[in-house]
């Protein structure tokens, strides 16, 4: 009883409250908000270019923001948001209304493509005896007067073949409007650039974003691609502006109209410049110690445990009578570490065609099998035993990166390898793979270019490539004087790059010490830009 | 000219390569997405390759009675039954669903992959943190000077996040991460970009030619 009495109470106090309420008058807060909104100061100093160093179809908008900008205490603080303006011609909406158009058209016959095999599957049940509309896969339209659970089979096959018929005519008329469609479009996205050229007749302007207060430019990245909404004309007369908003979207100010501004793709990457330089530079290295090599000069390179141990290991396997496992790692064939790892894998091959020694090449990508199979087998040849060379040394495993460790794993345990090799590309499976290696007993020698691995395999193997000792490997083991002279340009680039970071430190410090801004402009040469 | 023309179109590719790196124009795009497309191609056919190799070494094993030869029949027996339930269907009637991706709703493909190798996949990465535990004992155990500061530095990166030890670890780790390894690690990027450098050159060169089977 005492609960009731406290919830009528709470009622009445809830009903006096609203009561109370509704005599208050109400306000029309966002009214009386924007009401009082004065118009902002634009923004000014509005300048639009191409975009540098790019493919094309970009534009950047720069600007001073309004004095009534938000982030601005000295004004009005009335600006929210910067709204960028595109005048667009009139054609140019009627482009994108045929571009969706186009779109509908292609997708029209995308549901046929689905329900035409359930057509066809639903004949072949109709034919093996099936009545039944519900047993079908797909579901026709009979007539209400006949019985759904027994429908006599030709009037079943009728309508299924009737039915596969209009599928097919549609499907014919859908490819022949697409083919309409998508010329009709092409022929109007190259009139583009003559309607822009009408600006300011025949089109209106178009909000193509928005910048916070504060911001003072804006990129307009559009598509290089006619069929996407972005699509942006290169070497077309663009026209931008800049509104300054207020809270209320009514209230704004614009800015200078900028125009004409035309984007288009550029012949060379300035930001790239460095790269080049260096590229350039270091090729010239290759070139001279690789003539200095041709014409015979000795060239010293310092020795590399891991490499040195590969003919000691492939000795010792050819002793225990036992195979060589070499592991190309998880790489693509494009990347440059399975590429070195391929260079290694001809020399270790041929090594072992000499021995006479059994190898296990399990590959993870069917390119790098394809590409290491011809490798070996060229290999194989070169030493004057192509008859010892068999497809099945150089096999596919899989593509799932630990279903790939378990089957290496189970290879190792197996058929306890005398060697294991590990060259190229390596993630999380690299000390499953040294660890499983190490515990079945084989000498193990491994090189990566993943940074992160290279602990693993400096713990678990006996003889470790470090990062560029990788690319080196192929050199050492040829011992081609022209292969080591690239080692040798190698090391001078090398030598630059210390002495570039000498200079660049000096640099530092002595702007620090004299506060002169030139000794800072020395990082700058080395930007690389996107 | 059956050996050069290998070397040809590796020189044609790769000077290509590098040019478009430096041409950021639209024409330079197209070639470039143009080759990348080709590269899918080959990717999807090298696919088959690697399938009919996997189905020719394990059918090899099993025709022979080879040593463990029952692995290779699971091998075939999971390609196979998964091939079979990832194009067919039975849930409105059996059907085959070879351009379409009903297959991969099949109960069975769905079943097998989540319950049969997922766990699989799981367990073998799990045994990562086993062979963590046996390689750090194997890095850190103090039988030099170098290997004590190594375990030394070990020891205070792995404490840094102990409250216990207050600031000053936390601190001395951020150091020991950020100067001598960091480093180090760039010393090591720096010789890789370099030796990636040379590995190209002499590949578009024809200075190396092992990855051809041509030493």
């Amino acid at each position: 009883m005492t609960y009731m009495l406290r919830i009528m109470l709470l009622l009445v106090l809830l009903a006096g409250v609203s009561g109370l309420a509704q005599d208050q008058p109400v306000a029309d807060t966002a009214a009386a908000d924007t009401a009082t909104v004065d118009p902002p100061a634009p923004v000014t100093n509005l300048t639009g270019q191409d975009r540098d160093n790019d493919h094309g179809h970009a534009i950047e908008l720069s600007w001073t923001p309004s004095v009534d900008d938000l982030e601005n205490p000295a004004g009005d603080r009335s600006v929210m948001r910067y709204r960028v303006m595109m005048w667009r011609p009139a054609f140019a909406f009627r482009v994108d209304t045929l571009r969706q158009m186009y779109e509908m058209v292609r997708n029209s016959y995308k549901p046929i493509r689905v329900y035409k095999p359930l057509v066809d599957s639903a004949l072949s049940m109709v034919e093996q005896g099936v009545t039944s509309v519900a047993q079908l896969p797909f579901k026709v339209q009979l007539p209400a007067d006949v019985d759904m659970t027994d429908v006599p089979q030709d009037l079943l096959r009728q309508t299924l073949e009737d039915t596969l018929e209009t599928m097919v005519g549609q499907v014919e008329v859908s490819k022949d409007s697409v083919k309409t469609f998508r010329s009709t479009f092409l022929d109007s996205v190259d009139a583009l650039t003559a309607a822009y050229a009408t600006y300011p007749n025949n089109g209106r302007w178009d909000s193509i974003g928005a910048e916070p207060p504060g911001s003072g430019n804006f990129r307009h990245a559009g598509s290089k691609d006619e069929f996407s909404p972005d699509f942006l004309p290169d070497h077309t007369d663009l026209y931008y502006r800049v509104d300054a908003v207020t809270i209320d979207p009514d209230v704004y100010a614009e800015s200078e109209i900028v125009g004409p501004i035309q984007s288009s793709g550029q012949w060379y990457n300035t930001g790239r410049t460095v790269v080049l330089v260096s590229v350039i530079i270091f090729t010239i290295f290759t070139i001279l110690f690789v003539q200095q090599a041709r014409g015979g000069k000795e060239l010293y390179v310092r020795p590399l445990a891991g490499i040195e141990a590969v003919d000691d290991a492939i000795g010792r396997a050819t002793e225990m009578g036992k195979p060589i496992l070499y592991v190309l790692g998880l790489g693509a064939a494009s990347d440059i570490a399975t590429i070195a790892s391929f260079t290694i894998l001809s020399r270790v091959a041929k090594r072992v065609a000499e021995y006479q020694t059994d190898l296990i090449v399990p590959t993870y990508d069917p390119i790098v099998m394809t590409v290491a199979q011809e490798v070996v087998k060229s290999s194989y040849m070169d030493a004057g035993r192509p008859d010892d060379y068999h497809e099945d040394m150089v096999y596919f495993v899989t593509q799932s990166q630990f279903a790939y460790v378990a089957a290496v794993n189970g290879v190792m345990l197996r058929q306890l390898p005398a060697t294991n090799v590990y060259m190229g590309k390596f993630y999380a499976e690299s000390l499953i793979l040294a660890e499983t290696g190490a515990l079945a007993g084989s000498i193990q020698i491994a090189g990566t270019d993943e940074i992160a691995q290279i602990p693993f395999f400096v713990v678990a193997c006996d003889f470790t490539l470090i990062g560029e000792e990788l690319y080196a490997a192929s050199a050492y083991l040829g011992g081609e004087p022209i292969l080591l002279g690239s080692l040798k340009a190698q090391d001078y680039a090398k030598a630059l790059f210390v002495i570039s970071a000498i200079v660049g430190f000096v640099f530092l410090v002595l702007h620090d010490i004299t506060g002169v801004e030139w000794f800072t402009n020395f990082k700058e040469w080395y930007r690389v830009s996107d | 000219m059956r050996r050069q023309l290998p070397f040809i179109l590796v020189f044609l590719s790769g000077a290509f390569m590098v040019f478009q790196y430096f041409v950021p124009h639209e024409s330079s795009e197209f070639v470039y997405e143009f080759l990348l497309d080709w590269l899918t191609i080959i990717g999807g056919f090298a696919m088959v390759l690697g399938i009919w190799s996997l189905i020719r070494v394990s059918y090899d094993k099993i025709q022979r009675k080879r040593e463990n030869w029952g692995y290779s029949v699971i091998t075939l027996a999971g390609l196979f039954s998964m091939i079979f339930f990832g194009i067919t269907n039975w849930q409105d009637g059996f059907g085959f669903y070879i351009l379409q991706a009903d297959g991969l709703n099949n109960p069975m493909f769905v079943h097998f992959f989540d319950y049969i190798l997922i766990p699989i996949q799981a367990t073998m990465f799990s045994l990562l943190a086993f062979f963590i535990a046996s390689a750090a004992y194997r890095a850190f155990r103090a039988r030099s000077v170098i290997a004590s500061l190594l375990l030394l530095a070990a020891l205070i990166v792995m404490m840094r996040f102990n409250p216990l030890f207050g600031a000053w670890i936390e601190d001395v780790a951020n150091w020991l991460m950020n100067v001598p390894n960091l480093a180090a690690q760039r010393a090591i990027v720096i010789g890789l970009g370099l030796g990636m450098v040379a590995t190209a050159l002499k590949i578009i060169l024809g200075i190396e030619r092992g990855y051809m089977g041509q030493g």
